[in-house]
């Protein structure tokens, strides 16, 4: 049997939630299918105050904005949430199949709004296959949201906002962080986050890489060395750690497979780490009726992804011809929150990324 | 330097700290916050509008250190935990610092504990004067009592461990 939904919300994270939440709001119907056995996404196990503004629920917990997007979808009718419940295929006659409860779903949705997320990315050196060594995301996942203590003592790769904010919450939980080891010549997350885990003890190795991580049957230690300005390796400079985790906290990618299958224009752009559908100012991809919003359509915090979210939300209700004139004005307003979250310098690439997808859009519409 | 190591240098405190006059006066809020990054929950936090982000959410925060009180509702706000209130008119001998806190056992008032400079290096043992906030959003402010000389130095606390310190 095929089922028909109005809106269909691929992945129940921050910018799945907020777009379930927006569409609604207008008068449509949702559904969100969420392959985790828990909606939320990654705000789950972020226990760390988000920043932003008011509207972006600045100054809440993570965890906490994930309890309200789920409050505020749990009473309303319109919205349907199916968890553990994974989308296989967008098929070419725009049939949806899911995996829920052992069966196979059908779904035919008018809109669809691909909110899937992002995967970690991984480093190349030997001994990585060692136990011990983890993306930054399981350890977090094992310790907030198992209540599992992950490790004695770590040394994490990597010093964007993942890799301050993991090595702040290990601490948090008991654990020795042994040192935050960055390629790059700077910090890349927010320097308070890297202040609080400097005051904290932690020393933070700018300009430093892992070499290699070793142990006879699980992770002993690492040895990490200095990288001269064209990143080699610099001999001499090796240093060994001993330390049972290795944590590593190098990036995430865009997951853009459902876009490839729908058949959405893809393009390679680096400053939006990866693969990403060509979208529209409203997040429309290539294939009319199919968005994307959130990490799936370039890697970003989840401030801008719950605002992408709504704005993608509006822009498909309003499509289904839910409150057109209402609906443009809160894609404007989410549209200028957009643009204000990423005007200063935290948002220099995200803007490099975006007028590179522009770019791409206009030759794609010319020929 | 603060964005090779995450320790902000003298030049980056010199425009931050407030001046000599107003911290004779009493307890002040000083903002480390030194990146243009989008957060603005200290502006709105505050009871007397003393805290400037303008002219959008990317700006660093400006006290107008003639109107803050010295209360430590920012303190607590801050999601980047870059808000301290020290006070250099607490006793004639030592100024009084509140840092926000995320840790566990939560100090207790009169508990000595290590104080910590910005680089995490420990500068003494000091007592605890004041715990408060915490259950609402689960940062505690916690005021610790140290040598005038080293108010603006303290900037973190570790429990536990004092016998080594």
């Amino acid at each position: 049997m095929i089922r028909d939904v109005e809106i269909l919300v691929i992945g129940g994270g921050p910018a799945g939630l907020c777009a379930a939440q927006a569409a609604a709001s207008l008068g449509a119907q949702v559904l969100i299918c969420e392959r985790d056995y828990l909606p939320g996404g990654q705000l789950v196990k972020q226990t760390h105050k988000f920043f932003g503004s008011e509207r972006q629920y600045a100054g809440t917990r993570g965890f906490q904005i994930g309890q309200k997007l789920i409050a505020d979808i749990a009473g309303n009718p319109r919205v349907e949430l199916l968890t553990e419940a994974t989308v296989l295929g967008i098929y070419e006659d725009g049939i949806v199949t899911v995996l829920y409860q052992q069966q196979h779903l059908k779904i035919r949705p008018q809109k669809i709004i691909i909110s899937v997320g992002a995967s970690e990315k991984f480093l190349a050196f030997p001994g990585n296959d060692l136990p011990g060594v983890y993306g930054a995301g399981a350890v977090q996942t094992l310790m907030n949201v198992a209540g599992v203590k992950p490790a004695q003592r770590v040394v994490m790769v990597g010093a964007g906002n993942i890799g301050l904010i993991v090595s702040y919450q290990l601490l948090q939980a008991g654990v020795d962080v042994a040192c935050v080891v960055e390629a790059a010549p700077r910090i890349g997350g927010y320097l308070v986050h890297a202040s609080k885990l400097r005051r904290a003890g932690v020393p933070i190795l700018t300009g430093h890489t892992v070499k290699e991580a070793y142990g006879s049957d699980c992770l002993e230690g690492v040895t990490i060395c200095r990288l001269d300005e064209s990143w080699q390796q610099i001999p001499g400079t090796e240093q060994e750690i001993p330390c049972d985790t290795l944590c590593l906290a190098v990036g995430l990618a865009p997951l853009s497979q459902l876009c490839w299958q729908a058949g959405c224009k893809m393009a390679y752009i680096r400053e939006l780490s990866g693969h990403v559908p060509l979208v529209s100012e409203n997040l429309e991809t290539t294939v009319p009726g199919i968005y994307a919003a959130g990490d799936t359509s370039g890697i970003e915090e989840a401030s801008s992804a719950m605002v992408e979210g709504r704005l993608a939300g509006y822009a498909a209700a309003a499509a289904l011809g839910y409150q057109p004139q209402e609906a443009e004005e809160q894609c404007r307003m989410a549209r200028q929150e957009l643009v204000e979250l990423r005007s200063g310098p935290a948002g220099e690439k995200i803007r490099a990324g975006l007028a590179k997808m522009s770019k791409w859009r206009e030759e794609q519409a010319t020929c | 330097m603060l964005i090779q190591d995450g320790i902000p240098t003298r030049e980056d405190l010199s425009r931050v700290l407030p001046p000599e006059s107003r911290l004779a006066k009493g307890a002040v809020a000083i903002a480390e916050c030194f990146q243009n990054i989008p957060c603005n929950p200290c502006s709105q936090a505050c009871p007397k509008g003393a805290i400037q982000v303008a002219p959008d959410i990317n700006a660093t925060p400006q006290i107008d250190f003639d109107r803050c009180i010295g209360c430590g509702i920012c303190v607590g706000q801050c999601p980047g935990l870059a808000i301290f209130v020290v006070d250099m008119t607490y006793s004639e001998d030592t100024a009084l610092v509140q840092l926000p806190y995320e840790f566990l056992p939560v100090p207790q008032p009169g508990q000595i504990v290590q104080c910590l400079d910005r680089a995490g290096v420990v500068q003494g043992c000091y007592p605890v004067v004041k715990v408060s906030g915490g259950k609402k959003n689960q940062t505690w402010l916690v005021s610790v009592a140290v040598p005038r000389d080293l108010a603006m130095e303290i900037r973190n606390i570790r429990v536990g461990g004092e016998a080594d310190a």
